[in-house]
């Protein structure tokens, strides 16, 4: 399996690996995936009530490269954005940026799955309704 | 300086010893002869280096020379073994006795046979890796015609009790096929002793050319027959048609030469380095060696690290060139059968290296992979939330995890 370069880099320096309180109110947490299948991804976010802002995101997977570096970059693009503009993040943009093989586009929709739950998370959280979408991968 | 990456995947083939490649060269220019032409020199030359490597053969494995069958490998001689017994025997029996944990030559051989007609029995191994004696005399029936074990196995190195399997066998009028591919020229091996009247070996696995193997074929007590598989020239006692290979030949016949003079300081050497990467690895908190420590080949370890995916592990490890019990090449990923066999979980059989060293592995080697094994899986277990989870005691299996 050749890797792409971006890939490698976020293997090799992976960004916002880490742990977010997951009692406080502002901290949604995903999880998702399962150990047997290879993979497991867990996406943490902490919002600004106020503004609706991400204001920090933290992962941590087991799993291939891939998966590590589709996590790494999902928690780089969550970083600033509103929960709203989160929400819009595709798998397809993951698999594009880090040039991911057709046999590793299910790390993405993993990444994407794992952004969607922590926003759910966030939002049932804070009184929100649930997402539809949360599980549409499924 | 270290050169990387590091070679520790010698049970998927081994570099050649160049005094193999020495003893080889000739004949593939000067001495080009077919060693089935009777009428000339070029012919006569080629012939007796065939059967000087007959002789170098039969005394690593104590046969005798005319025993030896040439094939392309050990997979052409587990199917000549397995295809050539059952059509040669039909009128005695269809049943097969082999095991789940067996290479793929031979269970692929075995399904084929079953779509014509063979009744196969695949014995279950226990946690260890080894056959059931017990089991395998209870599925023992007049039908059976062949009994067909590993000698070690090529992901765990697990070693079966051969003599025990070959006694059992014989007691019912089986034939015993062994496939010891990973065994010869690492382990003594004795077909007299150890009761075998198939086995299939090849030379690259014992730093010998690829494309060279042999099966040896018992002629007496019993004298045990297969069934061509190929058309031809009636070559290798009409049991082989096929130009024989002679440069291989030499090289698997001077490949057998020096395990013969030097298998016992090769092992001695050896199993101190597996022995001590092993242990060092071992000092990493929920690492587990995978089948028998105890009858295993001397040159394999297999370990799983709990917690760390395997192909995350695998380009970890990127200056170590190792094998994984995880074959993911797709979102659908396929646990080795070897390590399932022994009851591992989908997980821990993905989390798994197979390390295989050699006669040119060296201590400064073993002392970079050591560190390397360990820098990874500390790393990618400080990215793992279910290591996370452990250490915090959370029960894995009490989470209802999202399938995928």
């Amino acid at each position: 399996m050749a890797y792409s370069d971006k890939v490698i880099d976020h293997y090799s320096n992976p960004r916002n690996v880490g742990t977010l309180d997951k009692s406080k109110k502002n901290v949604g947490t995903g999880l998702v995936g399962a150990p047997e299948c290879g993979d497991v991804m867990r996406l943490q976010i902490e919002v600004d009530e106020a503004t609706n802002v991400i204001t920090d995101a933290k992962f941590k997977t087991f799993g291939c490269g891939s998966a590590i570096a589709s996590s790494s970059l999902a928690t780089e693009w969550l970083k600033g954005k509103s929960v709203d503009e989160a929400l819009n993040i595709d798998n397809m943009e993951i698999v594009e940026e880090l040039a991911l093989p057709p046999v590793k586009i299910h790390c993405s929709v993993l990444a994407e799955d794992a952004i969607k739950a922590a926003i759910n998370d966030y939002r049932v959280k804070n009184g929100l309704p649930e997402l539809e979408a949360a599980k549409s991968h499924h | 300086m270290l050169k990387l990456p590091i070679y520790l995947d010698n049970n998927a083939t081994t570099p050649m010893d160049p005094r193999v490649l020495e003893a080889m060269l000739p004949y593939f220019t000067e001495q080009f002869g077919n060693a089935a032409s009777r009428n000339h020199p070029f012919g006569w030359q080629a012939e007796e280096a065939v059967d000087y490597a007959r002789e170098q053969i039969a005394q690593l494995i104590n046969c005798d020379p005319k025993e030896i069958i040439f094939t392309s490998g050990a997979t052409e001689s587990d199917n000549l073994a397995i295809k050539g017994v059952y059509e040669m025997y039909a009128q005695k029996g269809n049943h097969i006795i082999t095991a789940t944990t067996e290479h793929k030559a031979v269970l692929d051989t075995c399904k084929h046979l079953e779509k014509q007609g063979a009744r196969v029995t695949y014995l279950q191994v226990n946690e260890e890796g080894l056959i059931n004696l017990e089991e395998l005399e209870a599925a023992m029936t007049p039908q059976t015609i062949l009994v067909a074990i590993m000698y070690g196995n090529n992901e765990i190195g697990v070693l079966q009790d051969i003599r025990a399997i070959s006694a059992i066998a014989k007691k019912h009028g089986a034939l015993f096929f062994s496939d010891a591919t990973q065994a010869v020229g690492k382990v003594p091996v004795d077909v007299i002793a150890d009761g075998i009247d198939l086995m299939a070996f090849t030379g690259h696995k014992m730093y010998g050319p690829k494309g060279i193997g042999a099966l040896y074929v018992r002629r007496k007590n019993p004298r045990v027959k297969v069934t061509a598989q190929m058309d031809g020239g009636g070559h290798e006692r009409g049991m082989r048609s096929g130009t024989l290979n002679v440069p291989g030949i030499v090289g698997l016949g001077k490949a057998c030469e020096l395990a013969r003079l030097e298998m016992e300081s090769d092992t001695a050497r050896i199993s101190v380095m597996r022995d001590r990467l092993e242990k060092e690895l071992l000092t990493l908190e929920e690492s587990y060696v995978n089948g028998s420590r105890e009858h295993r080949l001397p040159h394999v370890t297999n370990i799983s690290f709990k917690y760390v995916e395997g192909e995350g592990l695998m380009m970890g490890v990127k200056d170590l060139a190792v094998s994984s019990g995880s074959a993911c090449t797709s979102a659908s990923l396929e646990p080795s059968y070897v390590l399932k066999a022994l009851g591992l979980s989908d997980d821990l059989a993905h989390s798994s290296l197979r390390f295989g060293l050699s006669r040119f592995t060296t201590d400064e080697q073993i002392d970079y992979a050591i560190n390397h094994v360990k820098e990874a899986v500390t790393k990618l277990r400080e990215m793992s939330p279910l290591w996370e989870m452990f250490k915090e005691g959370i029960d894995l299996n009490s989470i209802e995890w999202a399938e995928h």
